[in-house]
């Protein structure tokens, strides 16, 4: 089995921006939300679930978009349970349970994007719960044609700036806008950096970092966001690790309801580098820059970027493309040597994707493995040991020389994208 | 409850009779399937789709022939079959904790594919997916992708949060409709659709959806004639699959409406599986869909203690015309946009419990019960919210149970009856307190 990473007695240059970057990533008492509302008087914080919210909209609406994540292993679920039977997979029991206990009573309104039935119905239960609270559901659209889906999704885009204004943000005003769109991109820039040196040197940039770096921004304004994920990258490049005998893996099906960090770790003690994830899929959701145009309102580049440039994953229809190809592609540009699937318990889009992203590695030889955990999982053990086994065959039986996977063989074109 | 109360109830019962309608039922079905099962010597195409936002006139406007794996699902449940399909599926690397329609299908599929009457079924020369209500479906069709090579038609049909449909939303469908679905279901047919076919077709529909909402509507009456559940599954047969649209499909409903009014008239309540259920001790509304593997168990065990079920939600996932929703031969694509944009489970959660508290208080029902299946989390999740919140509107109370739709190792019968008998007896005893009390 793999063992932990290699340890620097050195200094670490990235510790002061890491242990930022933790706090903010993990605090459920929104601590920075609150400073950024006692900083900024009047305007608001927009609360805003997985996978994908367009958050330079929020922005220009004068608002801190704030991504929740639910409770993760960081609170007793007491209340929560209350509304949802055994069945049903964990992340809205802990975010019932953080707006009954006042954890989001700083959030002024709650977006829910359409990710499947569960927190599409969140939606319903919290106009109930907390009705003196603005929410809207965000119907992302499943067709993407510019003059079909694009012209919906641009209208609900107005619909809930509308709504955002009336509620006390400012007007949609295409300057402001505009300028909130650089700014993701900018952050989405850094954010590829980061991916890129995590793809490159992993011993430098392991998983659990990266997971902690890109999660803080949940909480930032996107100029602030850029600026942390920078200034991680640059630091932690500083370091001197050494490279270790591990398999480089892509871990797939997290993007909802997240692992504990002590799974993510438990994952790297086992030998495993994660070069690739969809943990934080919605700042990676939308690849490359949106390029704006003078002759086009920037709520539409906007729109139509989620359907040009949106990735795959699992809440999204894929119409012409060879299911899990957008996978196998991922796997040979980062060089990786297999896939761990993880999905949160009873996440259908993640378990029903599966069966599919596993025949597709099964057809080129791909080696996988898949557990299912919760939020609040207490117990790695199990876990650690099967990834531990899976690195091992892998190290033993696979073929790792990443430049073996980057190039397609000619069995394997007809699965790639 | 003892089993005297139940002995005597079922002594009350007077034996079974088929009516003509069922008659008429069960050969639209065998003739259906057995147009299936030759479908591709006759040279006709099939479409599987889903029920909820199903595009039945247009399908068969285009001479097509539908395939609803829902209903392949839920009859392989009740013919026992479906845990054998799910074992399959789960064998090929499908999870536990996913729906087991998927699953049952998938297992059947891999199974030979056989239907219901016993006959094999077509591969589909279209998927038609009809995402309505049920993300499952998006994931369902991606997988049978898999399994034939087929082309899909996808609708995305918006949700309702806010129980409101927007010029925007049936702008979406319309859009799609005219410029994806119905160009790819007229390349996969072989021609082009036929706008005045299909105004027949969707007129036949308005008048066999006026002929049911009467059925529903009957269940105001005391005795109710009908079950508006578990006999309701079997009213929504012909409507929700692949007989709207068509000749058949208004004469079953006008002879169903027929037949109920005459019970109506001699006071006469709905068949059970244990005979005829005149005396009606408690009217009940549910929620949620039926368990499929034990349905006559879990519907002898309401039957045997006098409640009948004189509303449901289940029996509208496929349509709510009590609302007044028919689809409108003068606008086919609007018309068919609003079906779908109505359904059941496309509705918000606050949308869904205002319906349900009208029905509880339009049919005068003494409670509600909830059937919580784990494989739908559309249904599912927050009906413990919709208990509290009906509960709280209402006055009146609730029952709750958990099973599965067709995943026999879900339904745990001891247990369901337990909590069945429990919730009735609490009824009795509310009903008898507040009569001392007065």
């Amino acid at each position: 089995m793999g063992e932990a990473m290699a340890v620097d007695t050195k200094p670490d240059p990235a510790a002061e921006v890491l242990e930022r970057a933790r706090t903010l990533a993990l605090d459920l008492n929104l601590t920075e939300v609150k400073r950024w509302k006692a900083e900024n008087p009047g305007c608001l914080a927009i609360g805003h679930m997985p996978i994908y919210s367009p958050r330079p909209l929020l922005e220009a609406l004068g608002c801190l978009p704030v991504g929740v994540f639910g409770g993760g292993d960081e609170i007793d679920i007491i209340r929560g349970d209350s509304y949802f039977q055994s069945y049903i997979c964990h992340i809205p029991r802990s975010t019932v349970e953080l707006g009954i206990a006042g954890h989001l009573d700083c959030l002024d309104g709650m977006v829910f994007p359409s990710i499947c039935d569960v927190i599409r119905n969140l939606g319903g239960m919290w106009k109930l719960l907390f009705p003196d609270r603005y929410s809207a559901y965000l119907d992302l659209p499943q067709n993407f044609d510019r003059d079909i889906g694009g012209r919906f999704y641009a209208h609900e885009l107005r619909r809930i700036a509308s709504e955002i204004t009336a509620l006390g943000g400012l007007a949609l005003d295409p300057e402001r806008l505009r300028v909130a769109i650089e700014d993701d991109n900018r952050r989405r820039r850094a954010i590829a950096q980061l991916d890129a040196a995590r793809f490159a040197t992993p011993w430098l940039y392991p998983a659990s970092e990266a997971y902690l770096v890109v999660r803080a921004g949940s909480v930032l304004m996107a100029a602030e966001h850029a600026d942390l994920v920078d200034s991680y990258v640059a630091l932690a490049g500083q370091r001197s690790n050494r490279p270790l005998d591990n398999v480089r893996v892509v871990l797939v099906g997290a993007f909802c309801e997240q692992p504990p960090m002590g799974l993510i770790i438990s994952l790297e003690r086992a030998g495993c580098d994660i070069v690739a994830d969809d943990f934080q899929h919605g700042a990676r959701t939308i690849v490359g820059d949106v390029v704006l145009h003078d002759d086009e309102d920037p709520l539409d580049t906007l729109a139509f970027c989620f359907l040009d440039q949106g990735i795959a994953t699992a809440s999204r229809y894929i119409a012409d493309d060879e299911k899990g190809g957008a996978l196998i592609a991922q796997v040979r540009e980062t060089g990786a040597d297999g896939v761990i699937f993880a999905a949160a318990s009873f996440c259908d889009p993640a378990l029903l994707d599966q069966p599919m992203l596993e025949a597709a590695c099964a057809a080129v030889g791909i080696p996988f493995t898949a557990f299912k955990y919760s939020e609040n999982t207490g117990q790695f053990q199990v876990i650690r040991e099967q990834a531990g086994a899976f690195s091992d065959s892998v190290k033993l039986w696979g073929d790792t020389s990443h430049a073996s996977l980057t190039q397609p063989s000619p069995t394997e074109q007809g699965v790639a994208r | 409850m003892s089993t005297t109360t139940t002995a005597a109830a079922a002594t009350t019962a007077t034996p079974s009779l088929k009516d003509a309608s069922q008659a008429r039922q069960k050969r639209m079905i065998a003739d259906h399937f057995t147009d299936l099962s030759t479908a591709k010597e006759q040279g006709k195409k099939v479409v599987y789709t889903f029920v909820p936002g199903n595009l039945t006139e247009l399908i068969s406007a285009l001479g097509m022939l539908p395939v609803l794996p829902e209903i392949n699902a839920l009859q392989s449940g009740m013919r026992k079959k479906s845990g054998g399909y799910i074992a399959e599926a789960e064998k090929a690397g499908h999870s536990e904790d996913v729906c087991t329609y998927v699953k049952c299908d998938i297992g059947m599929k891999r199974s030979g594919n056989i239907g219901p009457t016993g006959l094999p079924l077509p591969d589909p020369d279209l998927l038609l997916l009809s995402y309505t209500g049920c993300f499952t479906f998006l994931k369902w069709f991606e997988l049978l992708k898999q399994e034939y090579n087929c082309p899909i038609a996808m609708l995305h049909v918006p949700y309702q949060p806010d129980g409101v449909v927007t010029p925007a939303m049936r702008q979406y469908v319309v859009d799609q409709l005219e410029n994806k679905v119905i160009p790819l279901m007229e390349e996969v047919a072989g021609r082009k659709l036929d706008m005045d076919v299909l105004a027949e077709h969707l007129g036949r529909s308005a008048q066999a959806e006026d002929d049911l909402c009467a059925v529903w509507e009957s269940a105001k009456h005391r005795p109710s004639p009908i079950d508006g559940y578990f006999g309701g599954v079997y009213y929504i047969g012909p409507i929700f699959t692949s007989f709207r649209g068509g000749e058949d499909c208004v004469a079953y409903y006008r002879e169903l409406r027929a037949e109920v009014e005459e019970r109506i008239a001699l006071g006469m309540g709905p068949q059970t599986p244990i005979g005829q259920l005149d005396d009606q001790k408690y009217r009940l509304v549910v929620e949620g869909p039926p368990n499929w593997t034990n349905f006559n168990d879990f519907w002898t065990m309401f039957a045997q203690e006098g409640a009948v079920i004189v509303s449901s939600s289940y029996t509208r996932v496929g349509g709510l015309y009590d609302l007044g929703f028919r689809h409108d031969p003068s606008d086919p694509l609007g018309t068919l946009a609003d079906y779908c944009l109505g359904c059941y489970t496309n509705l918000g959660l606050p949308s869904r419990i205002d319906l349900l508290e009208k029905y509880i208080k339009d049919y005068e029902a003494d409670g509600f019960f909830i059937n919580s299946v784990k494989s739908c989390n559309s249904f599912s999740a927050g009906q413990l919210l919709i208990l509290r919140e009906l509960e709280e509107r209402t006055g009146v109370p609730g029952g709750f149970v958990e099973s599965d739709l067709v995943d026999p190792r879900y339904f745990s019968k001891s247990n369901i009856d337990n909590r069945v008998q429990s919730y009735l007896q609490m009824l009795e005893a509310k009903r008898q307190g507040g009569f001392v009390a007065a």
